[in-house]
């Protein structure tokens, strides 16, 4: 497990020595190039702080000592109002997080309609509980609230990409794919899961170009639409329907 | 007389890459815009407060009368700022709207923005969902190069952008004035109210902040007029909405559907309960909304019938357990997800919550004490309304509801754990083999 004995929550981020060492100069110089494109987004630079802590992740896998001085650096702040901030956040991390993030759905619909189980069995096999990681640093695992999927349940997240409709069978599956370096699909994302990392610099604003994969819609989003289309039902005609131009005054529609 | 069903923002959904300009612009896409930008920006306004649309979000405020609320332009930035942070327990209608269809609330955002005088638009959306995020950043860099935002908004010397945040996991940043603390970089705690986002919101400036689906409903609205929209749903409870439904129905998922339409309707159209089973209690709006049971099926979904029968629209995110499910157990686990969401800033709501835990894990687990459940009644009263925002009433609402109908499983919960009255197996979705812990030798 790689360095959970300093996970609990005391509300302070713990920051381990090495966590502080200076970043190398190629890195610094591109982490300032891209601080100052998210923060050229904002009218008050203190509103970049969340998307920056996002790009800290994206280098170091986790919110470090020497992130927390970048951002202060940056944005005119404390590394303790930095600090305040992170620790507020359950997506920021604070110590070294997995190469993938398992989150199992345990709010009450999905934990019932068998998330809990999901869970349970996927910690066993695994070896860890919630925000734990596996040995070799791949996965961190983690109960995960309401993903607002509740129609797919039992749901599984997966650095943040929509696993739907799972079982028990269907996560230890996922999981050991994972582990074994397998390239594995979200059922609502992009063609392949991307890594922490990446994912925490697309969080950070920086498209990585995969927004055309994947489906639009899965079939519990369509089903009303398919039975509307079934029964010929549809919304009623507006002013855009009679005739071309918008005539003024004399609409029969009133 | 309306359909049943009225396909709107859902309308095309299954559509090849229904997310593109490309295909937005098949279906009407962006049309409503030039209509908008050829009003004054009052008349825009006035449209929407005709429509009588009441705020997609939750609480149900006309969203016209918000708008014509805000302090009165002064010069200074205005902001409209787009609530996305969809993290109510059982409410999934933003994120797949935004997942199919993004243009709809650019588009929406855009109008919307030009009618109240904003100039830099946010959407701020949950950070857990990067496929949602990727889909709206990709909208935005095609509305950009299409000429639909900019400096110069479809020619018409309009200056509309949009920057799209990804927030960072917290449910309560979707309280709106905790939300702007969040997008100001602070840690997401609400704000003493007044003064109001209309007044004082983003950087202190008059802000709006509004639903995804309130937005996405601006465009239909402008180019189909405010009658057609009024055509649809109840007098006071005016248009369409998306219904999501999850649970032990045969097939959740979206309807998109004038408001008034009952839960008994819906539930037929997701073909029934799941084979074998019947219903036993429901959430009209999420987790915060109290729930209803089978006595509630024929009540309209709409603000007014539902408050009258004693919940709340919400957001009409239905969730449905059947008989095997113990409603202990479900309001033990949202009882934990409020306290862990709760942003610790009050007394009542932060101490409180982590009493009800307490008390309702011990319920759950048999080991309840007799006046345990005066004790929660006792709790929730001193929670609701005494809270510094509606985090915390809303902690009381899934206890006093669940104690009203259903008393008599919070005292089997002084001896009886709910797992062993309702075995957690006979509630899952899919076959669980029951294997025998190995270490466990039967005799
Ligand atoms: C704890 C809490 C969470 C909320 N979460 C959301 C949310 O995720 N999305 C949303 O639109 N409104 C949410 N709201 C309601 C907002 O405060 C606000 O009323 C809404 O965004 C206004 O938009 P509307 O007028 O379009 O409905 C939440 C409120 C509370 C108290
Ligand atoms: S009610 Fe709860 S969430 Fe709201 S301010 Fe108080 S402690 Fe924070
Ligand atoms: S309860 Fe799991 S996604 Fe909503």
């Amino acid at each position: 497990m790689s360095g959970n004995d300093t996970s609990h929550a005391s509300g302070h981020l713990h920051l381990r020595p090495e966590s502080k060492e200076p970043y190398a100069p190629d890195v610094l110089e591109q982490l300032r190039t891209d601080a100052a494109e998210v923060i050229a987004r904002y009218p008050q630079k203190r509103s970049a702080l969340l998307p920056l802590l996002h790009l800290v992740q994206s280098v170091d896998g986790y919110v470090t000592g020497r992130g927390v001085s970048l951002c202060a650096e940056l944005l005119d702040l404390t590394e303790a109002e930095v600090s305040g901030v992170a620790t507020f956040y359950t997506q920021f991390k604070r110590h070294p997080n997995g190469e993938y993030t398992v989150g199992v759905c345990t709010n009450t619909l999905c934990a019932i309609m068998g998330g809990d189980q999901i869970f349970d069995t996927v910690a066993e096999h695994l070896g860890i509980g919630h925000d734990e990681t596996t040995a070799d640093g791949k996965i961190t695992l983690e109960r995960v609230e309401c993903n607002a999927a509740c129609d797919y349940a039992p749901v599984v997240m997966t650095n943040w990409e929509f696993f739907d409709n799972q079982t028990p069978e269907s996560t230890v599956q996922l999981v050991d794919d994972l582990r074994a370096g397998k390239e594995v699909r979200p059922t609502r994302g992009p063609d392949r899961v991307c890594t922490f990392k990446q994912v925490s610099r697309v969080l950070a604003g920086f498209h990585d170009g995969l927004a055309d994969q994947g489906p639009g819609a899965g079939p519990a989003s369509l089903l009303g639409l398919r039975i509307a289309k079934d029964n010929g039902w549809t919304a009623p005609a507006g002013e855009s329907d009679s005739t071309a131009a918008p005539t003024d005054g004399t609409e029969g529609s009133k | 007389m309306t359909d049943t069903l009225t396909p709107i923002l859902t309308k095309f959904w299954d559509a090849p890459q229904s997310w593109t300009l490309a295909t937005y612009e098949q279906h009407d896409g962006y049309r409503a815009l030039r209509k908008a930008l050829d009003m004054a920006p009052a008349d825009v306004l006035g449209a929407v407060k005709d429509s009588s649309i009441r705020g997609r979000g939750g609480a149900g405020f006309p969203t016209g009368m918000k708008w014509s609320f805000m302090s009165p332009p002064d010069g200074g930035p205005r902001y409209l700022v787009v609530n996305a942070d969809e993290s109510e327990p059982g409410t999934c209608k933003d994120i797949p709207l935004m997942m199919a269809n993004p243009h709809a609330l650019i588009e929406g955002v855009i109008i919307s923005s030009y009618a109240i005088g904003c100039e830099h638009a946010f959407i701020y959306l949950r950070g857990e969902v990067v496929h949602v995020y990727r889909r709206l950043l990709r909208a935005v860099e095609e509305a950009r190069a299409a000429g639909y935002l900019g400096d110069n908004v479809g020619g018409k010397g309009v200056k509309v952008n949009i920057t799209v945040h990804a927030g960072a996991g917290a449910y309560i940043c979707g309280e709106e004035t905790a939300l702007l603390d969040s997008l100001e970089g602070r840690r997401g705690q609400p704000r003493l109210k007044p003064p109001f986002p209309g007044a004082a919101g983003l950087y202190a400036r008059p802000t709006s902040v509004n639903n995804v689906e309130s937005i996405a409903s601006v465009p239909g609205i402008i180019l189909e007029g405010p009658d057609w929209f009024k055509g649809m749903g109840t007098e006071k409870s005016t248009g369409f909405g998306i219904f999501s439904l999850s649970g032990h129905v045969a097939n959740p998922g979206q309807f998109e559907a004038p408001l008034g339409i009952t839960m008994r309707e819906l539930i037929e159209l997701a073909g029934g309960m799941r084979q074998g089973h019947k219903l036993k209690f429901w959430t009209p709006g999420g987790s915060s909304t109290p729930i209803f049971t089978e006595e509630h099926l024929d009540v309209p979904l709409d603000f007014d019938s539902v408050a009258a029968a004693g919940s709340m629209l919400g957001t009409r995110a239905l969730q449905v357990f059947d008989e095997t499910v113990s409603v202990v157990r479900a309001v033990s686990r949202w009882t934990d997800f409020y306290a862990h969401e709760s942003c610790g800033k009050c007394t009542p709501c932060r101490e409180g919550t982590w009493w009800l835990r307490q008390i309702m894990n011990r319920i759950e687990n048999g080991q309840g004490t007799q006046d345990d459940i005066d004790k929660l009644v006792d709790i929730c009263d001193n929670i609701l309304g005494r809270s510094f925002c509606a985090l915390g009433d809303a902690a009381t609402s899934p206890i006093t509801s669940a104690v009203k109908y259903f008393r008599e499983e919070f005292e089997a919960g002084m001896h009886t754990p709910a797992h062993v009255l309702f075995p957690p197996e006979k509630s899952v979705l899919f076959d669980v083999q029951t294997k025998e812990t190995s270490g466990m030798v039967t005799a």
